[in-house]
């Protein structure tokens, strides 16, 4: 596929998440932290305002755009931090954007941000060209 | 995470995907690969992973209290029940090819390093670095993954 530096691609990968959701990914993971899956403990005992994703979860759903793109063979790295915390209820926007084509490999940058535009996760995704 | 032995499976996959809300062909059927970020589940083949109720063990979740402690890692950094918390800061992954069904992975940790930093919200943050290499069937690298998790004093967020 030709790709060109600047090339911008945005999915919306969830509108108003819901816990269940979180639980769904908590099951799979096999991290059943109660902060993600327990309300009551994580807002009486940990002081949160509710239980939150797990960052892999935001993670996880950023990965759906890199292969939606790019496919799963020839992907190289994949990779960032977690910024801030995705609730129940957020709305979550993936942008990627070709930074640089060389020597066969493709640099993504990677920014996912939730409805009011603040980023939860800052990364990047190299797949081959 | 430690997994002596994580095997592929299609079940396993199958609802990873679907918990990241991901409804691609390619990772549904008896032929499926695994989205970049599956061997994150590789916790449900370590026998000791600590943020999975044990069986017949003891759980600090809510039950007819709302819990026994600050959750896993935030003791050490928190202490007395103020909430601080362990999370994850950092995920880093490097492949050498796709995870397929029928794979048998075994898991090489190597600590790595540890900081410190002065957080403005949070107080104090702990940073450790974890590198697991997750090997195949006929002993080949195929995952490297470096994440770094981070000890608040305090609950972050709003």
């Amino acid at each position: 596929m030709g790709w060109n530096v600047g090339d911008t691609h945005e999915t919306v990968v969830v509108d108003d998440l819901k816990r269940t959701q979180i639980v769904q990914y908590a099951g799979a993971s096999g991290d059943y932290n109660p902060l993600h899956t327990d309300e009551i403990f994580a807002t009486k005992v940990a002081g949160y305002p509710s239980v939150f994703a797990h960052g892999m979860l935001t993670m996880g759903m950023t990965g759906r755009v890199v292969t939606d793109l790019v496919g799963v063979e020839g992907l190289l790295k994949f990779g960032g931090r977690f910024t801030s915390q995705v609730f129940p209820g957020d709305t979550l926007t993936v942008r990627a954007t070709v930074e640089s084509v060389e020597d066969e490999v493709v640099s993504f940058k990677l920014s996912t941000v939730n409805q009011d535009g603040t980023e939860m996760f800052s990364g990047y995704a190299a797949p081959k060209a | 995470m430690v997994a002596e032995r994580f095997p592929i499976e299609e079940g396993h996959i199958a609802s990873f995907a679907r918990s990241i809300g991901d409804a691609n062909s390619v990772f549904y059927g008896p032929e499926a690969v695994a989205p970049p970020t599956f061997v994150q589940s590789s916790a449900q083949w370590d026998a000791d992973y600590p943020l999975r109720p044990p069986v017949g063990g003891e759980w600090w979740g809510s039950g007819r209290e709302a819990g026994g402690r600050p959750s896993y890692g935030g003791g050490q950094s928190g202490g007395g029940g103020g909430g601080g918390t362990g999370l994850h800061a950092e995920q880093h992954y490097e492949y050498a090819r796709p995870l397929r069904v029928g794979d048998v992975l075994t898991a090489t940790v190597k600590p790595g390093k540890t900081w410190e930093k002065e957080g403005r919200r949070a107080g104090k943050l702990v940073f450790s670095e974890t590198v697991i290499e997750y090997r195949d069937q006929n002993g080949e690298l195929v995952v490297t993954a470096r994440g770094v998790g981070v000890r608040t004093e305090k609950p972050v967020g709003s």
